[in-house]
């Protein structure tokens, strides 16, 4: 599995969201690739089609697919199970992601 | 930027309500004014309004206002124009104020730099809080220090708020380029 994990360093919810997405792996014994890629332009983002900090990608797929998302610097807003709007992906989120890839690769 | 004890720079912005409000005139009315330099599009701000809100209905009749400034570049970030102030105003149901600082003056003035970054000015415009609005933005039930309400109740008990400083939690402001 190949995880790439975008992140701009202006925005401070990376430390987090990195420490959340290893706790995940670490729960559901999962051996991953991470490479961690930081964007530090518009043209980055343009390139990445980074819609904001952070983004995580599981075998090429956001975690958390957004259909008519700009890319640009920012920090990214996430909406939790509960409604709660957030800057960091839900554990939820991160491991229903990581999950579907691991059945696919099978 | 400004720093605890120092007197804030006045300011005269629109409101998303049509009228223009001065900083002066505000400190007149009220026992405090916490200046939240804000947004629309940053997922922080939107984490913590809810808080906000009941912030400014908690402390509404104690003589308390809460006063959010957008600064942000909407050239660049087009959901924080003054129009997308008040959509969101609207649909999220603000109690407090909210004003446009399309310039950037007022926030270079008091040397904000994340949205949100809370100032808590006293009856005399005297800075006594500077930071974040609590410790938790994710999770307001797991939340263990209330640094703004507890500076404002310092500040409506003449007292010195026990912690005067935080560190601003959240976006940087979109600056013009």
């Amino acid at each position: 599995m190949k995880i790439q994990f975008l992140f701009w360093e202006e925005c401070p919810s990376h430390p987090d969201a990195w420490r959340r997405l290893h706790e995940v792996l670490d729960q559901l014994g999962v051996q991953a690739e991470i490479e961690r890629i930081e964007i530090t332009s518009e043209d980055d983002a343009q390139r990445w089609h980074f819609p904001g900090s952070p983004t995580i990608l599981v075998n090429g797929q956001d975690i958390d697919p957004q259909p008519q998302s700009d890319a640009r610097l920012t920090c990214r807003l996430y909406i939790h199970e509960d409604g709660r709007p957030s800057p960091l992906p839900s554990y939820a989120t991160i491991r229903r992601a990581i999950e579907a890839a691991r059945i696919s690769e099978r | 930027m400004l720093e605890i004890g120092q007197t804030a720079p006045d300011f005269t912005l629109p409101g998303i309500d049509g009228r223009t409000y001065r900083l002066q005139d505000l400190l007149h009315t009220h026992r405090a004014v916490a200046v939240i330099f804000s947004c629309n599009h940053c997922p922080y701000v939107q984490a913590w309004e809810d808080r906000m809100i009941a912030l400014q209905r908690e402390y509404d009749r104690r003589g308390v206002v809460l006063v959010a400034i957008n600064p942000n570049d909407a050239t660049r970030y087009p959901e924080d124009s003054f129009e997308g102030m008040q959509r969101r105003a609207q649909e999220r149901g603000f109690n407090f104020l909210y004003l446009h600082d399309e310039s950037q003056a007022v926030a270079h003035a008091y040397g904000a730099e994340r949205t949100p970054h809370v100032y808590l000015l006293d009856s005399q415009g005297v800075l006594r809080y500077r930071g974040a609005i609590d410790d938790n933005y994710e999770h307001p039930e797991a939340v263990r220090h209330t640094y703004l309400r507890d500076a404002i109740e310092a500040v409506l008990s003449g007292t010195t708020p026990p912690v005067e400083t935080t560190p601003a939690v959240g976006c940087t402001i979109k600056w013009r380029s």
